[in-house]
């Protein structure tokens, strides 16, 4: 992990300025004042009418979310049985769409924690949404291991509690770890996003003229006051919770992987998966980061926040875990060779050349071929070029969770019990109704909550040189940056 | 009134639609809704009386047929006694003699099929048989079962069973069924009985034979029809013209040494199955014994379709029903003339397969046996009686014997006779006992089409279990008495006599044959048990009588526990005599070599078929047989065992017929023959015979029930009276394609070593050659088992694949059936699957079965990832499944290599219909949805033996423990034992050189074990 950090760093211009700026992108652009930064966030929240763009968008989403709900109601009365999923097939959409977003969960708490931890600036104006949007996958792939269970209603039978049975979980499953990973791992996302939100609930409290907003934003806003003392600790807290946060972002995704690699299914059941994993839900979360940032930045004239450095940062990111995993698909076929065991083989060649193979094929031009556009400068400076790739790569990690998941059951060790594999449209309706819910949830936060961190964007200002005036609410900006 | 009565007729039609919509538990539920309203009841009190004008009155017609719908089925509500017992527990007050609630009890019993009977044992708790055994004292049977005996239960309690007696289609009562029957018998006796016709299947049991007579003598000018649709026509044909007399041939597989089956499917369909199995497979058991002396009898097969006596066969020759005679022939000659060097290498045409097999047959003598399916024509089976006597195996191999059948006729005329008097207006009465001509009567009779055109004062009553497609053209209909409810007698082909006892009271009323045949005789009261009761004391007068009838009753066999054989006796060698009237054709033509004009004297047929066509095979369905059990799920839901299909039959083509026609799986075509034409959906069946098809019988149902309506086609249209078994036909591809659900999509091995097989001659060269090991290592510690330790042994060379196993499981371990939906979505439920692997070249593949239960890993890679733990390891080996801790993640199934898990994907246990309440295991639970399942080793066994013997002090004997699937196999393929006991047959099994373990490499350890599959080829064609 820290190795690809420290090659996406050395792909940037050795003369980057400490402080973060650079002559041909800035983090920030120039002219914007600790007053700008924070009207112009906090007047998204508090004084911009609900526009039609989002009301739309918010609707189309909220359909969903109910297309979602039908579809667990159904699924909650049937049982699974409304899936595609058979035997040997036992696992499907669910477990694909759990992986997946699990995967896209993963570039907020590295934005925020790891790259706060190397001080990489540029992060600034990311790392809000990008952690909303991780909080927001994370409870989107929580939902999917409760909904596949046969027995969704037992699912506390995963937690270890006191019980007058004396019956413990299992813990030598995977599927035990995996609980508490992203058990872990939801929990210290919504503390981290929380945590960062605090000054900047105290600044719209500020700001916020109605009694309601006043009062909800201030009851959120904990009582943050903006004291030296509250800075102080608020500082070493969310430096500590990074902290705490960095070894998850790694063990997430292995111990998610574990799922599969402790599986003695051919295709599974290999070493590469947790590094491969954890580069392939760095390189699907970048994706989700960017296919919200470049509209969001359009549609609420963010430019100037979220300005074309990022974008070429993230899509350097991208570039580099794409190539990861890219060696992970090469890898599993040349082990699978050297290994020369009959069912990975067979495996292997079912895989590039049995009845999914459109699913592989399409997974290798969207996760390996198409990104190669982003060694090239001036396709990173294209913005809607960076979307369509980003979108793109979405695309091809869903289909690599699926071609993982089912194609590798669907031919495992007796020939006589493979069988196809096909969604229904039950399955259809929970991946859409996800994608729905993770919007939706997006719509209201970009509307209720500052989608840019405005404390941590002052102190940009600062920085570069734009704090010339007096600070005009002192609860927004901290007196000293932390020494680290 | 009219105003009235189109307020009431608003209401029949709502009943109708929700009757039509109403599935399982609805279907009762919104019946005692429906019988609540008011404007029901009064419309049911004052149209019920009987109105012949009602009937022609189009919408009272309608009307009607909404009330025979609801008064079936509130019939089954009042005739079934399960509600009620469903609803309040009472205990006994008395406790009845002989019955601990708790305690299972066995009863001997008989089934009958198709002219054929197997002795059984039926286990009953507290009064409901649960499961069916095969009895081992019965010859038929000798402890093992075939599938369609064991899901013979399910159709004991299916709820789709006829339950009321009815006119017209319109509910009516016994009582009044008796009025009309004795009425027509008054008339018909001042006749003589002229107009009075009896049709019935073969009869095989005594007592019904008796009272038929008893009929007959007191009606002399009635006549009694049988129509069997898979029947022995051309056996009886063949012995007529042979021996001068109808005889059974009765084989004697365990003295056989080198077998020639013309087309003879003994190991699943033909009559005798279940010990001709036995004694064929206890003829090549070489896994108990040190393979290098072990000696294997070796079977050719010759067949057109592939069946699983085919895929046993050590040689197999596809054939096309065309050419079956010639083949024959051709054998026969070289018998007669042996040419100077058979063939040695790969035999490339059926003349020298026919030297060489002739040659072995030769070297064999009277250890030899030919076969012919009784599917084969005269000619053939004339052939068969030919090679039979040259080569000494009649009396050695081969006895002939009476038939079994109470009277045997031609099967073909006999319906056609019938026929005939119908169309010529000289039926007046006719009474049809469980047969179901209207659906499976050869087609050329039109013989539904004749009973509907009837005068309408002739009396029809159709008595069977189902209101089936008779039914609806007969006046009236009696619910039949299953085997399971009824007194009865039956005797098996060997001609063991067993009596049948019922197991329960009738469900729904019925009646059995020779109770409705009583009323005819003025004996409307008749209790059936007194019936055979009599029958049996006019057989055995004196006072021994009672300890006699106590003794056949206990015993499943009646008489001796020797059942005395009917064999032919004759002087010197029986059949030589016997085929002295067709030997000097032999003599007088002297077939010069190469001439196959009058071999062995038979003359040759002269069907000859045009080059063009296609050749269509009709066979009795592999699981559902002849229709008869097309609304039972277990056996629809039960994979064919070749094709794997489930719930259809299909248009079986080898693959280079296919591609000649242009068509692929699925894809419909039409068959067309003699004007009449069928639908039915392709399926390419590596090792059938080119340019022919099969087709299996059985299909197409229109009344059978919930179950069999709608599924597949039925064959039955095509057939004729002339040409049962085979005909040509045109087949076209029409383009529209039919799913079908198989179960196994993947024959061949890629390469994997699955299955291992050798031939006897590789073993007796190198023992150890399929006794490779290569486990990968392995960190952890072994388990240790000090107590006892289960395991399994499955036989390869002994499984037939004939799915007894399967169905016996489904029985005991309360499996659910799931439809063809599902099981086309890979669903299907059962616990054993039985694996056929194909091997070599389409055109004529090796096929081997595997029967596949779950492994009951020592290392089990399902236990490690269950995050509950819900499938735990127990002290004594098993691989538990525990269903309350199971939250259905379903990570096991995926693990698991072996793919036995099983998962409720949605509800699939019927938990709500009441007469399948009363068929459950009681020992076993019923799974929910969401939760996975898999082979115990039939858990709920091993612990009632071990409370049995701790109650007894004593450790569980050897052998004690038979699983459902080990006790069902007709061949004893499955041990099962304690795998520390010494004396343990399964231990000693896992010795022997043979044994393996599937996928050991992955070091499960898995407990269930196989033993690799023996051939014996032909040494001259070894190698090539």
């Amino acid at each position: 992990m820290a190795a690809e950090m420290r090659h996406t760093n050395a792909a940037e211009p050795p003369a980057e300025s400490e402080r973060g700026i650079e002559p041909l992108a800035p983090v920030l652009a120039p002219g914007q004042t600790y007053a700008s930064v924070t009207d112009k966030i906090s007047s998204i929240v508090l004084e911009r009418p609900y526009h039609p763009g989002w009301l739309i968008g918010f609707g189309i989403s909220f359909a969903l979310v109910l297309l979602l709900l039908f579809a667990i109601g159904v699924l909650f009365t049937i049982g699974v049985g409304i899936w595609g999923i058979n035997i040997p097939v036992a696992w499907g959409f669910a477990i694909t769409n759990f992986v997946w977003w699990i995967g896209i969960g993963h570039a907020g708490t590295l934005i925020s924690a790891i790259l706060l931890l190397l001080r990489q600036r540029w992060r600034t104006s990311i790392n809000r949404f990008a952690e909303a949007m991780t909080l927001f996958a994370v409870a989107c792939a929580g939902l999917f291991p409760i909904l596949h269970l046969g027995r969704p209603q037992y699912f506390y039978y995963l937690i270890p509690y006191p019980n007058t049975m004396k019956v413990w979980p299992q813990f030598r499953s995977p599927l035990v770890w995996d609980f508490f990973a992203v058990s872990t791992y939801g929990t210290v996302s919504l503390l981290f996003w929380y945590m960062g939100l605090i000054p900047d609930l105290a600044s719209i409290r500020d700001h916020a003229r109605k009694r309601v907003s006043q009062i909800v934003y201030g009851v959120l806003a904990l009582g943050w006051r903006g004291s030296a003392v509250h800075w102080r600790n608020y500082e070493s807290t969310y430096l500590l919770m990074a902290g705490l946060a960095t070894p998850l972002v790694v063990s997430v995704h292995s111990i998610v992987s574990f799922d599969f690699a402790v599986g003695i299914v051919p295709g599974w059941h290999s070493t590469i998966f947790p590094p491969y994993f954890v580069a392939g839900a760095i390189f699907s979360g970048f994706a989700m980061v960017l296919t919200i940032a470049i509209p969001l930045r359009r549609f609420y004239g963010l430019q100037d926040f979220i300005t074309h450095r990022h974008l070429d940062n993230m899509a350097k990111v991208m570039l580099a875990n794409g190539l990861i995993v890219a060696y992970g698909y090469v890898m599993e076929n040349f082990m699978a060779w050297l290994g020369g065991d009959p069912t990975e083989v067979s495996s292997s060649m079912d895989r590039m050349f049995g009845r999914y193979w459109p699913a592989y094929w399409l997974l290798i031009a969207c996760n390996v071929l198409i990104p190669q556009v982003l060694w090239s400068r001036r396709a990173r400076a294209n913005t809607a070029l960076l979307w369509v790739v980003s979108l793109i790569i979405n695309v091809g990690m869903w289909t690599e969770r699926f071609v993982i998941v089912v194609q590798s059951l669907h031919h495992d060790f007796l020939p006589s019990e493979w069988k196809m594999y096909y969604g229904t449209i039950w399955d259809w309706a929970t991946l859409l109704g996800s994608l729905g819910l993770f919007s939706a949830l997006l719509f209201l936060f970009i509307r209720f909550l500052p989608m840019i961190s405005i404390y941590e964007l002052r102190e940009l200002v600062k920085e570069t040189g734009g704090g010339k005036q007096r600070p005009d609410l002192m609860s927004a900006t901290p007196p000293t940056r932390s020494k680290l | 009134m009219d105003e009235n009565r189109r307020d009431i007729d608003v209401d029949v039609e709502e009943v109708r639609g929700r009757l039509e919509a109403a599935r399982g538990p609805e279907y009762w539920r919104s019946l005692e809704e429906l019988a609540g309203t008011p404007a029901f009841r009064e419309w049911l009190h004052r149209e019920f009386p009987r109105q012949a004008s009602v009937w022609t009155d189009e919408v009272s017609r309608r009307g009607f047929l909404g009330l025979m719908g609801a008064s079936l089925a509130l019939a089954g509500l009042s005739g079934c006694m399960t509600p009620k017992a469903a609803q309040k527990i009472v205990p006994y007050i008395e406790q009845p003699e002989k019955l601990t609630p708790g305690i299972p009890r066995l009863f001997a019993t008989a089934m009958e099929m198709g002219g054929d009977a197997i002795g059984l044992l039926a286990i009953s708790r507290e009064g409901r048989p649960i499961k069916l055994e095969g009895n081992p004292d019965h010859p038929s049977s000798r402890g093992a079962t075939d599938p369609f005996a064991q899901a013979s239960l399910l159709t004991l309690y299916d709820p789709d069973r006829s339950q009321t007696v009815t006119h017209m289609g319109r509910p009516a009562d016994w009582e009044e069924l008796l009025a009309a029957m004795t009425a027509v018998s008054a008339a018909q006796r001042t006749v003589a009985g002229t107009g009075l016709r009896i049709l019935t299947g073969t009869v095989t049991s005594p007592t019904l034979g008796a009272q038929i007579r008893r009929v007959l003598t007191a009606f002399p000018q009635a006549k009694w029809h049988q129509y069997e649709p898979v029947n022995r026509d051309n056996v009886r044909a063949a012995s007529i013209q042979a021996l001068g007399r109808d005889a059974q041939p009765l084989y004697d597989f365990m003295r056989a040494d080198v077998i020639l089956s013309l087309d003879a499917d003994f190991l699943l369909t033909m009559p005798g199955r279940v010990r001709y199995a036995r004694d064929f497979i206890d003829g090549r058991r070489v896994a108990e014994h040190d393979a290098v002396v072990a000696k294997m009898n070796r079977l050719y097969v010759a067949e057109s379709g592939v069946t699983v006596t085919g895929a046993k066969a050590d040689h197999r020759i596809p054939l096309r029903p065309s050419e079956m005679e010639s083949f024959a022939r051709a054998v026969s000659l070289a018998l007669e003339s042996p040419a100077s060097t058979p063939a040695t290498n790969k035999p490339a045409n059926p003349d020298q397969w026919a030297a060489l097999i002739a040659a072995d047959l030769r070297a064999s003598g009277p250890r030899a046996l030919v076969l012919a399916g009784p599917e084969q024509p005269p000619a053939v089976q004339l052939l068969a009686h030919a090679m039979n006597t040259r080569l000494g195996a009649v009396g050695s191999t081969l006895h002939y014997a009476a038939p079994n059948e109470e009277e045997a006729v031609d099967n073909a005329a006999s319906i056609r006779a019938l026929a005939d008097d119908m169309a010529a207006g000289r039926v007046q009465a006719l009474i049809i006992l469980g047969a179901n001509p209207a659906y499976n009567a050869p087609a050329d009779l039109d013989f539904a089409r004749k009973l509907d055109a009837l005068p309408p004062n002739s009396f029809t009553l159709h008595v069977g279990l189902y209101n089936d497609e008779t039914a609806n053209h007969c006046q009236w209909h009696c619910p039949e008495a299953h085997y399971l409810e009824s007194w009865s007698d039956t005797r098996a082909l060997d001609g063991t006599v067993s009596l049948i006892q019922p197991l329960i009271e009738s469900l729904y009323q019925g009646r059995t044959a020779a109770e409705v045949l009583a009323v005819l005789l003025s004996q409307p009261r008749s209790n059936p048990r007194d019936i055979v009761q009599d029958y049996w004391r006019a057989q055995h007068p004196g006072p021994g009588f009672d300890a006699f009838w106590r003794k056949s009753l206990r015993d499943g066999i009646v008489g001796a526990n020797k059942p005395p054989t009917n064999v032919i006796p004759s002087a010197g060698t029986p059949a030589s005599g016997l085929f002295a009237r067709t030997q000097p054709a032999a003599g007088r033509q002297q077939p010069a070599a190469g001439s196959q004009a009058g071999a062995a004297g038979v003359p040759q047929s002269a069907i000859r078929k045009p080059q063009s066509a296609i050749e269509l095979l009709f066979r009795p369905d592999p699981t559902i047989y002849d229709g008869r059990f097309a609304n039972n799920g277990w056996l629809q839901e039960l994979p064919k065992p070749i094709t794997k299909l489930t719930w259809d039959n299909a248009v079986l083509l080898s693959p280079a017929t296919a591609k000649q026609l242009g068509v692929v799986n699925e894809g419909m075509v039409e068959l067309e023959a003699g004007g009449r034409k069928v639908s039915g959906p392709v399926w390419i069946q590596p090792g059938h015979a080119d340019g022919c098809a099969t087709v299996h019988l059985g299909y197409g149902r229109t009344r059978a029930g919930r179950v069999g309506d709608g599924q597949g086609f039925n064959a039955y249209l095509l057939r004729t009276s002339d040409s049962p078994w085979s005909m040509v036909a045109t087949v076209r591809k029409t383009g529209r394609t039919q799913p079908l659900a198989t179960t196994q999509h993947q024959h061949a091995m890629e390469g994997g070593e699955i299955i291992r097989a050798a031939t006897l001659k590789e073993l007796r060269e190198r023992p150890d050659s399929v006794r490779k090991v290569d486990k990968h290592p392995s960190l952890l510690p072994n388990y240790r088992y000090d107590t006892h330790r289960w395991g399994m042994t499955i036989d390869l060379t002994a499984c037939v694949g004939c799915n007894a196993c399967v169905v016996g499981c489904q029985a005991e371990n309360n499996i659910p059936v799931v439809g063809k939906d599902q099981v086309s979505r890979g669903r299907a439920m059962h616990w054993i699957r039985v694996d056929a692997w194909y091997q070599g070249a389409p055109e004529d593949p090796r096929i081997h079965f595997q029967p596949v239960p779950c492994m009951q890993c020592e290392k089990a890679p399902c236990e490690l990832v269950c995050p509950v733990g819900a499938t735990v390891h127990s002290a004594e080996g098993l691989n538990e499944m525990v269903y309350n801790r199971c939250i259905g993640t379903r990570y096991c199934s995926n693990n698991c290599p072996y793919k036995v898990r099983r998962f409720n994907f949605l509800q699939f246990s019927d938990r709500t219909t009441p007469s399948l309440q009363l068929m459950y295991n009681p020992e076993v639970t019923l799974r929910t949805t969401g939760v996975m399942e898999k082979c115990t080793y039939c858990v709920q066994r091993i612990e009632k033996t071990r409370i049995a013997a701790e109650r007894e002090d004593r450790p569980i004997r050897t052998g004690e423990i038979q699983t459902a699937c080990q006790q069902a196999c007709p061949t004893r393929a499955i041990e099962f034992g304690d795998l520390n006991d010494p004396d343990c047959v399964a231990r000693r099994l896992k010795e022997s050189v043979l044994n393996y373990e599937l996928l050991g490499e992955l070091n499960t350890l898995p407990r269930t074990t196989y033993l690799a599959g023996v051939r014996n080829p032909n040494p001259a064609l070894e190698g090539a």
